[in-house]
């Protein structure tokens, strides 16, 4: 068994239908360690050894977010700037995170079809990961293709619990042998 | 009698009170304004002053012993420990060098060797009231040649005591009898061996270094709770007098004694509050002490040997000076401040007539040797307040290098950037807050019992009532950044605002107030920067409130946020009308608006703070678009 650890980050989560559905999902699944980032650092104070000390303490790693502007909510990118640390995460000595993985679960209010070249989007999503994928391999972590639950405006109730079973699928998956880090202890 | 006293008193008075001030609005420094006022009623002008002029000098000359107590109260142990190289190296130098060549001098101009080596150390001596109130008056006492000045000072003051103990042995002359010896020398310990004195002589220091650790303390703690001002500066100055009359009782210069007093209390909570208290006696007593320098210029003698006057008094500054300089280039100081330092310190010193006067008595010196010296150090004291405008005004300006005051020796002026004004639950956070960020503080505190109890923990705060303007002053306001209002009373904090703004306009001021009412009139007084003492505790408990009621907490977080952005706006708004009829009304109408507005968002449901995160917006447009969504 691999220990996950769901990294949550929604500024406005008791607003939010998908991650209201994602959430319990997570939760139920033996051997997650779920942590809300919003509130654990309600003021966006980050403490970087206890953020440290539970990715250590983990086999692989899930980001849990809505896609805003392309990217994470700002306190994910906060807790990135912080707990990333050099000599800790990456460079010489960094080899802290090497040889687990790293899975983006994301809610996209556009379809599938808007990320797309002729969509308005222009870009699948998967390429517009791009700097979040450099960020877990220059960090010799292992990048694992993203959950993504599309059109979460038009989602109806219904859809909403095909998405929530589909993520815990996904995440008993990364916990079961199948989805163990490939990479050698250090 | 009692007219007479008064007739003296209004003499000094009036003439210190017309000459100084005029001397200062033609820029020639209070020193030279005092000097010339003492000529102008001496017996040689008005002659309202005549013989008693010497015994105004003698009492006056306690103003040097207070002030070398104020300069040793802003020098710590450490700093003084950092000077020992230029006091001893500089100061050992000068003396010694410039002695060898007055007494090389002398015996060339046929005084027997014994006479030219006293004229020689004592014309070493330069004048120690002079030069450190010129150079705090211009505000050069921190520069390196105001620095230099003061370490050679200090090394002169040490070296009057071997000066007084060698003289009695270079008697070459009959007794001058008649006189029973000089009014400062029946000490205590004359009858006594040397083994003896010298030992007297140490457990004196020894006594002053230990009581002012240990016992001094407590003794104006005990005082400072009486809490009445004119006790605590009555014990202020029973400690000077007390120092200086142990220091006259075992042989020992009265103004180095007060010097290791003040330095030994330089870290103390009761430092600036003695400062404060002793300066205006200081500053009285040494203008006393140059108006007396001034009438005892004898002009007679002056008039009977011009020629020996003018060339000795010429010869005497020009070799010092030349000396100086070479001395401080060699000392590595800069051309300009070589200059200042030689120009401050190339006069006879105040100790000369004492020591001229003792030598006399002792058959050193002849009486009309020393009387022609006593005018010549006279005259070079007189005139060092003009050779020091000369260096400013036409010097300087060529050289072109003036040193700006260094970092190193800010604390001198107490110039810690910030100063906290009341040290209790409140401004320690403050504090606190600065220090755990490499700011210094200096700290104000009225309550002695608060200040014993922080300095127990390792705080530096000083005890003193900060609505006094003096006080702040020489806890450095002139030269602080910033002044935190943190007194526990708010009437208290309002008279201090109000001084504040008139004194030191330069100043900002950050101010604690009480609640609301407080904060509406220190807003109107002017300060800008007002924090009522609860609302910032009160809003994280409320913010912890919601989040116990099951609020994310980051909401909760924002909501606060916003909370505090509107109440600010509106403290800051109706602060003017605070006192209006329709005060009341005002503000309950707006604060029903803040409420609204807080609950409901913006009017036009679009804008509020986090309207953005809220997808109801997109999902009522991509509804509309998409008819098959929920």
């Amino acid at each position: 068994m691999a220990r996950v650890l769901v990294l949550f980050a929604h500024p406005a989560f008791e607003r939010s239908r998908v991650h209201r559905a994602l959430v319990p999902a997570a939760r139920s699944v033996p051997g997650v360690t779920f942590r809300d980032l919003y509130e654990l650092y309600p003021d966006y104070d980050v403490d970087p050894p206890s953020e440290q000390a539970a990715l250590e303490a983990h086999d692989a790693v899930v980001f849990q977010h809505p896609f805003y502007w392309y990217s994470v909510p700002p306190l994910l990118k906060q807790w990135q700037d912080l707990v990333l640390e050099h000599g800790w995460a990456y460079g010489h000595s960094g080899t802290a995170l090497r040889g687990k993985s790293v899975m983006h679960a994301i809610s996209a209010g556009g379809g599938e079809d808007a990320y797309a070249a002729a969509g308005y989007n222009r870009y699948a999503l998967p390429d517009l990961l791009r700097p979040l994928e450099a960020t877990v391999r220059l960090c010799g972590m292992e990048w694992r293709a993203p959950f993504i639950v599309y059109g979460t405006h038009r989602l109806p109730a219904a859809g909403l619990a095909e998405e929530a079973e589909r993520y815990r699928a996904q995440l008993e998956a990364l916990a079961t042998g199948s989805t163990t880090p490939l990479g050698v202890e250090a | 009698m009692g007219g007479g006293f008064f007739l003296q008193a209004f003499t000094y008075l009036a003439a210190a009170v017309v000459a100084v001030p005029v001397a200062k609005r033609l820029g020639l420094g209070s020193v030279l304004g005092y000097l010339l006022a003492g000529v102008f009623i001496g017996p040689f002008a008005l002659g309202i002053v005549g013989s008693e002029g010497e015994d105004v000098m003698h009492f006056a000359e306690f103003g040097v012993v207070l002030m070398l107590f104020l300069v040793g109260l802003e020098l710590e142990p450490a700093h003084l420990w950092r000077m020992r190289v230029p006091v001893l190296g500089l100061g050992g130098l000068q003396v010694t060098l410039t002695a060898a060549l007055f007494t090389g001098l002398g015996m060339a101009f046929g005084l027997p060797w014994q006479q030219a080596l006293a004229v020689g150390l004592i014309l070493a001596l330069s004048s120690t009231a002079i030069v450190l109130q010129t150079l705090a008056e211009k505000g050069w006492m921190s520069t390196g040649g105001g620095r230099s000045s003061f370490a050679v000072l200090l090394f002169q003051d040490i070296a009057v005591i071997p000066m007084l103990a060698v003289m009695p042995l270079l008697a070459t002359l009959e007794a001058a009898g008649g006189d029973d010896g000089h009014h400062g020398h029946e000490t205590w310990v004359a009858g006594l061996p040397a083994w003896a004195q010298t030992l007297a002589v140490l457990g004196a220091v020894a006594a002053i270094v230990v009581g002012g650790r240990y016992l001094l303390r407590p003794a104006f703690r005990f005082i400072a709770r009486a809490k009445l001002r004119e006790i605590f500066v009555a014990a202020a100055l029973l400690l000077v007098v007390g120092i200086a009359l142990l220091m006259q009782q075992v042989g020992l210069s009265p103004a180095l004694g007060t010097f290791v007093a003040g330095v030994v209390l330089a870290t103390s909570e009761y430092r600036h509050q003695l400062e404060a208290d002793i300066e205006p006696f200081k500053g009285l007593l040494l203008g006393l002490f140059f108006l007396a320098v001034g009438a005892s210029i004898d002009f007679a003698l002056i008039a009977d040997q011009p020629g020996a006057v003018a060339g000795l008094t010429v010869g005497l500054i020009a070799l010092k000076l030349a000396l100086l300089f070479g001395l401080a280039r060699g000392f590595r100081l800069g051309v300009d401040q070589a200059m200042l330092f030689s120009f401050a310190l190339a006069q006879g010193g105040e100790f000369a007539f004492v020591l001229f006067s003792y030598a006399q008595q002792n058959a050193v010196l002849s009486a009309e040797t020393s009387k022609l010296l006593v005018v010549v150090v006279a005259v070079s004291m007189a005139l060092t307040p003009l050779l020091i405008l000369f260096f400013e005004n036409v010097l300087m300006p060529r050289v072109g290098t003036k040193e700006r005051a260094d970092e190193d020796y800010d604390e001198m002026e107490g110039g810690n950037p910030v100063i906290i004004a009341g040290y209790g639950r409140f401004g320690q956070i403050v504090g606190r807050l600065l220090a755990a960020e490499g700011i210094e503080s200096t700290v104000l505190e009225a309550d002695s019992d608060q200040v014993e109890l922080l300095r127990r923990f390792g705080r530096r705060v000083f005890y003193g009532d900060a609505t006094r303007i003096d006080l702040l002053r020489s806890a450095g306001a002139e030269h602080a950044k910033l002044l935190v209002l943190a007194l526990d009373r708010p009437d208290k904090n309002r008279e201090l605002l109000a001084t504040v703004r008139q004194e030191f306009p330069g100043l900002r001021v950050l101010a604690r107030a009480r609640g609301r009412v407080d904060a509406y009139q220190l807003l109107q007084e002017g300060c800008e920067l007002v924090y009522r003492e609860t609302f910032d505790a009160a809003l994280r408990l409320g913010t912890d409130a919601l989040a116990v009621l099951g609020r994310r907490k980051h909401r909760a977080h924002r909501a606060a946020q916003r909370f505090r952005h509107h109440d600010e706006n509106l403290m800051r708004e109706v602060a003017d009308n605070y006192g209006d009829e329709d005060f009341i009304s005002l503000v309950r109408r707006r604060n029903e608006e803040v409420e609204r507005v807080m609950a409901e968002g913006p009017p036009e449901g679009r804008g509020g703070r986090d309207d953005a995160w809220d997808s109801a917006e997109l999902r009522r447009t991509f509804g509309e678009d998409h008819p098959e969504a929920v």
